[in-house]
């Protein structure tokens, strides 16, 4: 069993979730992920690892409540245990002294994003870093990233911080903020992803994205998390989770994340109560 | 006068077919004792017992039978378990007709005696008495071994060092010890509770067991030799292949691996008490011909199917799979498509499987391995209706061990390179055997593979500090 040290709400739907692992901290590196599992009858759930403290043994993770599973995690609480938090899986984010990195986080993405900006700081690039949500009210740890950019950018749907929009305006934004990236990172939801990866295929960026299809061991052991990259089937667990957005077959990608859409929804129902069918 | 030979094999009782596709029990119950008797009376006790050179483990099969026969089960399972630590499991899936069985001196007339059946009667007479005996364990000698994997491999050195007096550890990547007896052989073929009183019985004789570690990510190979004196590698053949034909990736296309994995280690059957889902497709083509496409075939159809087919490129005569599992799934109603090749699978807009297109085949001159090959007869595409494919076409080992082990050699397919009389690798102090070493293959071997690396661990390490 793994002793959850901390989970709360940081922002609405999102939840910071620090767990006591010490072996797996000791091994972590930026753009791994976990597999843990809230209860004995749960699912194995992935979830990108956002920081560590190998002192302390801890590992920290932001999820979003999106299902019944994720749902189980955010009933959690401090002092309680999960049977489950094995790792760390996939491969590392490539780490190198690029020139300019452009970081995109978006939803849980702004906590995963964190470690490897961080890494490519210490690793001698100049740093820009963009954070997108609907709202102001949901962003989150701008504080930390503002030490290891030049410049922390903000995108709102509604314009409450920053530009306002989404990142289809990114073409735009890095424009007037004169970056010129080498490289650009964007962890966060499927959508974000492949909003930037479309983008960016007529700019030639190479753009790293962080995938994240269903998946049962995250070993290379069942195959469920396969996705087209380049015309090959890749494995997400082990040939990723990281790809370059534009050779990822975005379309496909998102059918096969759609393949339980109507048994997920079946557990949210578990209740009994008339009114929540 | 000379005793009258008796060929005629006593059948096991098996739940009835329409009955069993509703549900997951165990298909076969299992020898009553007056039945186990009565067979076991049968054997000749051979004073040259054939049958011995066709288990790979070398029980001593005529002793632990004339054992039943006496009615001594006590005596019975102890002989056994001098050689085989996990009979309920072997008695239950190892390849009888391909081995002990197969050499039996009343098979010549079709008559061997049923030796995985009586096996197993004298494992579950253990189980129902709920007591199992301890063998004598030699005193700690310091040193400590780890193992990679919990399956039948690794559940073997952990037994055979344990019992030597070392220190055992296993590091398994799943929340379930077992390896394929748990997450791949189905529930109604090898229940769990046995598999899991299995790896109990091991950790009684004090080897600890950590669930979710996987060696090469939470920790690598090298740096638990640090700590540990020597390691063996069990970790099984755990990548799935695909077919490599367009259309693979629609949804309702599954690795026999994933379906499999889904029911048993996640009990997608038991869905929604149990989180993980399970789609119920009406029906299901599985590609493939050995056990692990059985025991697809045979799930899809508790799970709900209307048709399940088995498409298979070549003839019953060449089926991989256990002939009493293959002869169970066609008593169930599956369906068996011979001589058929998928060569395209398509789907509808929103990335669904609707149909497979196949191609007949003809079987040519025998190969390098004797079989006959297919090939493909012209002209002969059809297409087949399904909304789910599993593809069960085999399995080679899981690159996550020896990519993160420099200097550990590796064939062709990824397998581990060790020596087979001793499971050594090209690195010191590091052992492998089971799938991991030959690919996939059987529940005894790997279990023969852990018995002989075993011994050589023990001849290199002990004293070796
Ligand atoms: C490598 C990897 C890393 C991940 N890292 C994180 C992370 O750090 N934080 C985090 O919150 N999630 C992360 N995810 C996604 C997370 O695993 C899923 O959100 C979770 O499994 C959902 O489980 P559930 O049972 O709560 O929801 P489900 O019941 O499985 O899903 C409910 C519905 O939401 C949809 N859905 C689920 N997840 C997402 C998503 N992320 N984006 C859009 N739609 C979704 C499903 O398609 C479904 O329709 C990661 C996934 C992978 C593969
Ligand atoms: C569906 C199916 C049906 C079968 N039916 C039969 C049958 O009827 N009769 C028969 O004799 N054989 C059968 N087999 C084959 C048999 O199960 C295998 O040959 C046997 O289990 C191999 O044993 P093993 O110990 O080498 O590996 P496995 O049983 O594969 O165990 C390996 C274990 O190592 C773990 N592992 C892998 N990598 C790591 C890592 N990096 N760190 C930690 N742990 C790791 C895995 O999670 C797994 O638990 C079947 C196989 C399948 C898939
Ligand atoms: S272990 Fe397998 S091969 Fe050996 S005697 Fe038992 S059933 Fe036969
Ligand atoms: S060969 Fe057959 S009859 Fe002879 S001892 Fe073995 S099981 Fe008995
Ligand atoms: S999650 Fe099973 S192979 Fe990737």
């Amino acid at each position: 069993m793994y002793r959850i040290i901390e989970r709360r709400m940081i922002v609405p739907n999102l939840h910071e979730f620090i767990v006591e692992a010490p072996e797996v901290a000791n091994s972590i590196k930026p753009g791994n992920f976990v597999i843990v599992r809230p209860d004995e009858t749960g699912e194995r759930v992935p979830l990108s690892v956002a920081d560590w403290n190998r002192e302390a043994g801890t590992v920290t993770s932001i999820f979003m409540q999106v299902g019944a599973s994720t749902a189980k995690l955010a009933r959690l609480k401090p002092g309680g245990e999960i049977p489950t938090f094995a790792g760390p899986l996939g491969r590392e984010t490539e780490i190198q002294n690029f020139g300019t990195v452009l970081c995109i986080g978006g939803c849980y993405g702004i906590g995963s994003v964190f470690p490897i900006a961080r890494a490519l700081k210490e690793a001698g690039n100049t740093l820009y870093t963009i954070l997108e949500a609907r709202s102001a009210y949901l962003l989150y740890w701008q504080e930390m990233f503002k030490p290891l950019s030049e410049r922390v950018i903000e995108i709102t749907r509604d314009g409450t911080s920053g530009y306002k929009g989404h990142l289809a305006r990114l073409p735009e934004i890095i424009a007037m903020e004169k970056i010129r990236p080498d490289r650009i990172i964007v962890n966060g939801c499927t959508f974000q992803m492949m909003k930037v990866s479309q983008i960016t295929k007529e700019m030639a960026i190479k753009t790293m994205v962080n995938m994240n299809p269903i998946m049962i061991d995250g070993t290379g052991m069942c195959g469920v998390c396969r996705l087209s990259v380049a015309g090959k089937t890749k494995f997400a667990c082990v040939d990723g989770p990281d790809f370059d957005g534009r050779d990822v077959d975005w379309v496909e990608f998102l059918n096969r994340r759609r393949t339980y859409n109507p048994e997920e929804v079946y557990p949210l129902h578990k209740s009994g109560c008339a009114s929540h069918y | 006068m000379a005793k009258q030979i008796d060929y005629e094999r006593r059948h096991m009782p098996k739940q009835e077919p329409f009955e069993r596709v509703k549900n997951f029990d165990e298909v076969a119950i299992g020898y009553t004792e007056e039945l186990a008797r009565e067979e076991a009376g049968r054997c000749l006790h051979c004073k040259k017992s054939l049958c011995r050179e066709g288990c790979p483990v070398g029980i001593n099969i005529p002793a632990f039978i004339e054992c039943i026969v006496a009615g001594d089960y006590a005596a019975g399972i102890k002989k056994l378990k001098e050689t085989n630590a996990l009979p309920a499991v072997c008695g239950r899936v190892c390849p009888q007709e391909e081995q002990c069985e197969l050499h039996c001196i009343l098979g010549k007339k079709g008559g061997s005696i049923c030796i995985g059946r009586l096996e197993r009667f004298l494992a579950d007479w253990e189980a129902a008495r709920g007591k199992t005996e301890t063998p004598a364990m030699a005193a700690l000698n310091g040193m400590k071994i780890a193992i990679v994997g919990s399956g039948p491999a690794g559940i073997t050195v952990a037994n055979d060092l344990a019992l030597l007096g070392y220190a055992v550890t296993i590091f398994e990547a799943l929340h379930e010890a077992g390896g394929v007896l748990t997450y791949g052989i189905p529930e109604f073929r090898l229940p769990k509770a046995i598999v899991k009183r299995e790896v109990e019985y091991v950790k009684s004789l004090g080897v600890k067991l950590y669930l979710d570690y996987i060696v090469g990510k939470t920790r690598t190979i090298d740096s638990i030799l640090q700590e540990f004196d020597g390691v063996f590698v069990g970790a099984g053949a755990g990548l799935p292949w695909f077919m490599d034909i367009p259309g693979e990736n629609f949804n309702g296309v599954y690795s026999a691996n994933e379906y499999l994995t889904r029911c048993n280690l996640m009990k997608g059957y038991r869905f929604p008490a149990y989180d993980t889902p399970m789609k119920r497709p009406r029906c299901v083509a599985v590609f493939g011909g050995g056990n692990v496409a059985m025991d697809s075939a045979r799930t899809a159809l508790r799970l709900g199917a209307d048709e399940s087919h088995i498409v298979y490129r070549r003839s019953k005569e060449e089926l991989p799979a256990r002939a009493e599992e293959a002869e169970n799934a066609e008593e169930e109603g599956v369906i068996f498509d011979y001589l058929t090749l998928p060569v395209r699978l398509t789907g509808d807009e929103q990335g669904w499987l609707t149909e497979i297109e196949c191609i007949k085949m003809e079987l040519g001159e025998p190969d390098a391995s004797g079989r006959r090959s297919p090939i493909p007869i012209k002209g002969s595409e059809f297409k087949m209706k399904a909304d789910a494919v599993i593809v069960a076409i085999g399995n080679s080992p899981n690159p996550l061990i020896p990519m993160s082990t420099p200097g550990l050699a590796v064939g062709k397919k990824g397998n581990i390179v060790a020596e087979e009389e001793t499971g050594k690798t090209s690195r010191e102090r590091i052992w492998a055997g089971g799938d991991v070493v030959t690919g996939a293959a059987t529940v005894i071997s790997a279990m023969g593979a852990g018995r002989r690396a075993a011994k050589s661990m023990h001849a290199t390490l002990f004293g070796s500090k």
